[in-house]
């Protein structure tokens, strides 16, 4: 789950790591008494989740409440690569000493958590790791006992700061880290760190994504910091398609089918599972000079229904002129019930079965059952010794064969 | 020979009462797998295919009377590391982990638990494994008779992201004559138990195996420790490639973004494209077509197509 600059400041803020007052606003009448409060110069800033705010002049700054008010009224009519924000936050133009870099992430390999810190905050941390290796500092942290601060403290002292700076550095790492695993954040950043001219330390710019899976037994902590709807967030706003197929999967608990048609617009529909069969199978469409029409999964034994919902919002989808059903070999799933479920989509939508399936490729349990319907309505049943890439390219053939 | 499982091991099915966890006993005991016990908090007394159900993990390892190899846990996310936790801390050492959908955090702590004490974790989000003829734990390969027909005994170690197209794979394999010695479906998340690279020693280990099959898929980074693996410790295995989601490589499809910071810890994040030409690079040919895999592990043992 990703979150907008404003909730993950408030975030940090309930982890302890201290932050500039500021403001999430949605009217522009709001941002004026947030600006007032704050006192002084304030930047106004659009609340989407999208990159290039500063370009698309989603960042403005303002010298009274009253340009607060009116930058404020700007952005929240202004659309961001597609986006409406869904408010504004107000900072104070802060007085920066100097800005650092700190960060708590996942380390694959190791299968532990990082610490990472550095005293060159503000711009790009990789080009920091590459250029001045020695400006970053790292460690990991242990996934079963407590969180020391000393750990952190080693990180940061790492790249050569003593000091007053160390140990407020090393709270605010070692609050990080904490945060971190206590949310299920895949990724806690703040960048930049500040240093105020009085010493202080804030997290002027904080970015937080908590893992999808964390999601249920984080509910409460989200809650709390005003996210009370499981809204999906995508990176794109889901199609028709998309949503049509999440409905019939969630309306059924037998099975699971899933839809995908963003950045596809072919004309062959694929009814295919699941996982790694349907990555291998759109590939051996598309490496044949097929165009598929749309990304599928389907598997875990799903009702006749499910499989028929699945068939028909493909075979709806425009441009689609016949769909490829195909699977690896599946031992849970029931070929009879599949067959069943794509035949019957294809007569209520009054197609022929036969035209309309390019091929249908599913072996494993059941196969016999299945290749009985099948050939009740004309179409052939390929078992194990057509293999996938040969089922896809059969798909690809028919299919161009009819637009020829 | 083969890894991990011999005609002896024994092990239990934690969440043995839920659905899926009474059809896969049936499976593994049909394929003459030893399911010594199965555990359900609060079913004590019940059996399940005739296999005795146990409150606690201490009270079927009592029963048993000996140490138990392995454990197959199937329960819901919110309880998997508890039962993981369980299983490692009764003396058991293979431990796989079928459960999707669960928290890196949680994952992290099993991996990390299992390392203190000399245990192992296949997945989670996977199907098991397999030594043909030998034992089956999962429900990789389905029912015993359609396992029996995708996977006969030979040697080739097969690893996969993918549960599913473990079986294809290996079926390809038995279809071409030449056979599986352990496969092995390693699960699909960011964080698992037991990646190429750590499963490579075993197989090395291993005289049944003579070559490698491994199917991977865009995400993370268990290519590049494959190939830094094999640099530092040389290896007697050719290794085959199948890389799927090529696909996801197009930029309208927008695939999962992961930041800068991430590419510092552990490297730049691979494309599917990257991921290939790296494992050429280190001489592990990577195939186009799925049904190309039996040639060319046979050119790889000089054996003819």
């Amino acid at each position: 789950m990703r979150f907008y600059e404003y909730e993950s400041r408030r975030i940090v803020e309930r982890a302890g790591i201290p932050v500039t007052e500021y403001g999430f606003c949605t009217t522009a009448a709001e941002a004026r008494e947030a600006a007032k409060r704050i006192g002084g110069p304030t930047v106004i800033k659009s609340q989407v989740l999208t990159g290039g705010r500063m370009k698309a002049g989603g960042v403005k700054f303002a010298d009274s409440p009253e340009e607060a008010e009116a930058h404020a009224a700007a952005i929240l009519e202004l659309e961001i690569g597609g986006h409406m924000p869904v408010g504004v936050l107000v900072d104070p133009k802060a007085e920066v000493s100097q800005e650092y870099y700190a960060a708590v992430l996942w380390d694959g390999r190791a299968k532990r958590p990082m610490m990472l810190f550095s005293d060159m905050g503000g711009i790009d941390i990789e080009q920091v790791a590459e250029e001045h290796p020695d400006h970053v500092g790292r460690g990991h942290l242990s996934n079963l006992h407590p969180i020391s601060d000393f750990q952190a403290k080693q990180v940061v002292a790492a790249v050569g700061m003593t000091g007053s700076e160390l140990n407020r550095a090393t709270a605010v790492l070692a609050r990080l880290a904490r945060l971190q695993r206590d949310y299920d954040m895949t990724l806690a950043e703040i960048n930049p760190l500040a240093r105020l001219e009085d010493g202080s330390f804030v997290a002027l710019d904080a970015h937080m994504e908590l893992e999808d899976e964390a999601v249920p037994r984080q509910r409460k902590a989200l809650d709390e910091i005003g996210i009370t709807s499981d809204e999906p967030r995508e990176l794109y706003e889901p199609s028709e398609f998309e949503r049509n197929v999440k409905a019939i999967d969630g309306a059924d608990h037998r099975g699971v089918i899933q839809g995908k048609d963003h950045g596809f617009e072919g004309n062959l529909g694929l009814v295919i599972g699941a996982g790694g069969g349907s990555l291998t199978l759109t590939d051996a469409v598309r490496s044949q000079g097929g165009k598929p029409a749309n990304y599928a999964e389907i598997g875990g034994n799903p009702s006749v229904s499910k499989s028929k919902g699945l068939a028909m919002e493909v075979l709806k989808k425009d441009g689609v002129e016949k769909i490829a059903v195909m699977m690896s070999i599946v031992s849970n799933t029931r070929v009879d019930i599949v067959a069943r479920g794509v035949i019957k989509a294809c007569l209520e939508l009054g197609k022929d079965p036969a035209e309309t399936i390019a091929v249908f490729r599913i072996p494993g349990a059941w196969e016999e059952e299945g290749a009985k319907i099948l050939s009740k309505y004309g179409i052939e049943f390929r078992d194990r010794s057509t293999s996938m890439w040969e089922a896809a390219g059969e798909a690809v053939e028919k299919i161009q064969g009819a637009a020829a | 020979m083969s890894i991990l499982l011999s005609e002896d091991f024994t092990f239990i099915v934690q969440g043995i009462t839920g659905r899926e966890a009474v059809n896969l006993t049936r499976e593994c005991l049909d394929y003459g797998s030893k399911v010594v016990g199965g555990v359900t908090p609060g079913r004590k007394g019940r059996e399940v295919h005739g296999v005795p159900v146990f409150d606690t993990v201490e009270q079927a390892v009592a029963d048993h009377g000996e140490p138990i190899d392995g454990s197959v846990v199937t329960v819901p996310p919110g309880f998997t590391k508890d039962a993981v936790f369980e299983a490692i801390e009764n003396g058991i050492k293979l431990i796989v982990v079928v459960t999707e959908r669960i928290p890196r955090r949680d994952v992290a702590e099993m991996v990390e638990l299992a390392n203190l004490r000399d245990a192992r974790i296949i997945g989670p989000n996977c199907l098991g494994l397999i030594a043909p003829g030998v034992c089956k734990m999962g429900g990789i390969g389905g029912p015993a008779k359609d396992a029996a027909k995708a996977y006969e005994p030979g040697p080739i170690g097969v690893m996969s992201r993918s549960g599913g197209m473990t079986t294809e794979i290996s079926s390809s394999l038995t279809a071409a004559g030449l056979g599986v010695s352990t496969a092995v479906s390693i699960g699909g998340d960011a964080i698992i138990g037991s990646t190429y690279a750590e499963l490579m020693p075993l197989f090395e280990a291993d005289d049944q195996t003579k070559a490698i099959v491994i199917y991977t898929e865009p995400g993370g980074r268990m290519e590049a420790e494959l190939v830094d693996w094999r640099e530092a410790n040389g290896s007697r295995l050719p290794i085959v490639a199948f890389m799927a989601g090529k696909f996801m490589d197009d930029e309208e499809m927008q695939g999962m973004s992961f930041g800068h910071a991430g590419t510092i810890v552990e490297g730049k994040e691979d494309s599917a494209t990257e991921k290939i030409a790296r494992l050429e690079a280190a001489g592990i040919p990577v195939v186009e077509r799925i049904d190309e895999i039996p040639d060319r592990v046979k050119d790889a043992l000089g054996v003819p197509a």
